[in-house]
């Protein structure tokens, strides 16, 4: 049977541009993006979504979304969000931010906003370095992970432990929905797609604020095949960040 | 009979596809090359393929497209 004559049972989201997306090969942030995109038609918002991105390998968000974007100063994007909220409440503001930006320059940020219960959804790419900038430590590096700046590795006790952000966010009153999923299978896609949809949903039910933690593999700085970056993530990532659902509404 | 069409130029040949299909029916060919200079997975014509789309699910540049 020819192709025209089948019916298609997997496409594109029309929320996602036809850009090809600049990601290295393997990198999780263009399933990411597309899982974004996927919820932004599900719930019908691509007319009244506002995207406020972060700094990092996410910074192109505006080319592969086909909503209104909005670049913030590193780690400044719930501070941003937060006035685009408030000034046009009906809108639907969704910040996209890695690590780096979130965990560590963006940390009074996120736990402000939380704590103010801002009606915004989090997006949270967490891949245990700064991508972008060639694979410093970031709060989330794993103990003994060699980074450009850990060559021997990281020693929690001078260099720090691993953040758990979607732990902490949990904890404070104004969040509706914290929850840490992974990007590495089919089976662990379909939780995320769940628990996207579920931070989406704190926003439009006023709920407070929702972030969804996505573990994610950087094959580049982490100085792996794509193959072997999954298998890291599978048995080493989520040993240090446990997935799951921290608080829902 | 499923089929998958993929966008050749999005492919980066990651080969997560390849992995996941429990059919074997995707492969990376390594005579061909797209513009950014990867192989890029391929389809074989002449297997059995179900459309569960596990393939796509997976693929992080949003490069396949699945029929049924
Ligand atoms: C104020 C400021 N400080 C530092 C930088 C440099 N910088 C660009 S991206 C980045 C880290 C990004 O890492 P992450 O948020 O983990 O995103 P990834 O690239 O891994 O997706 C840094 C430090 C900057 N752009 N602005
Ligand atoms: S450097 Fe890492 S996070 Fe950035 S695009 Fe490459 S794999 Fe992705």
């Amino acid at each position: 049977m020819s192709i025209a004559a089948k019916k298609r049972v997997f496409a594109s989201p029309a929320s996602l541009t036809d850009n090809k997306f600049h990601f290295c090969p393997g990198c999780h942030h263009g399933l990411v993006h597309r899982l974004a995109a996927e919820t932004i038609d599900y719930y019908d918002l691509s007319s009244k979504a506002i995207g406020v991105i972060g700094v990092g390998c996410g910074v192109f968000l505006y080319d592969y979304l086909a909503i209104d974007c909005c670049e913030s100063p590193h780690g400044r994007a719930p501070a941003v969000a937060t006035g685009i909220k408030r000034s046009n409440p009906d809108s639907f503001v969704v910040t996209y931010q890695g690590d780096g930006d979130l965990a560590a320059i963006g940390t009074s940020e996120i736990i402000h906003a939380a704590n103010r219960q801002e009606s915004i959804t989090i997006i949270f790419v967490n891949n245990s370095v700064y991508g972008m900038t060639g694979g410093q430590m970031a709060p989330t590096t794993l103990p003994g992970q060699k980074t450009t700046t850990t060559p021997a590795g990281r020693q929690p006790v001078g260099d720090g432990y691993p953040i758990n952000v979607a732990e902490l966010i949990s904890t404070l009153k104004g969040t509706a929905f914290a929850a840490r999923v992974a990007c590495h299978s089919h089976t662990h896609i379909r939780t995320a797609r769940k628990a996207m949809r579920r931070a989406f949903q704190a926003q439009i039910e006023k709920r407070g604020l929702g972030l969804i933690e996505l573990l994610s593999a950087c094959p580049t700085n982490w100085r792996m095949t794509p193959q072997q970056s999954v298998r890291r993530l599978e048995a080493e990532m989520i040993n240090t960040f446990p997935l799951g659902t921290y608080k829902d509404f | 009979m499923g089929r998958v069409a993929v966008k050749e130029e999005r492919c980066k040949g990651c080969g997560y596809c390849l992995e996941v299909c429990k059919e074997g029916n995707l492969y990376l060919d390594s005579t061909r090359r797209n513009r950014s200079g990867y192989s890029v997975a391929t389809f074989s014509e002449d297997k059995v393929c179900s459309g569960c789309a596990l393939c796509a699910e997976i693929c992080p540049d949003v490069a396949l497209e699945v029929y049924r």
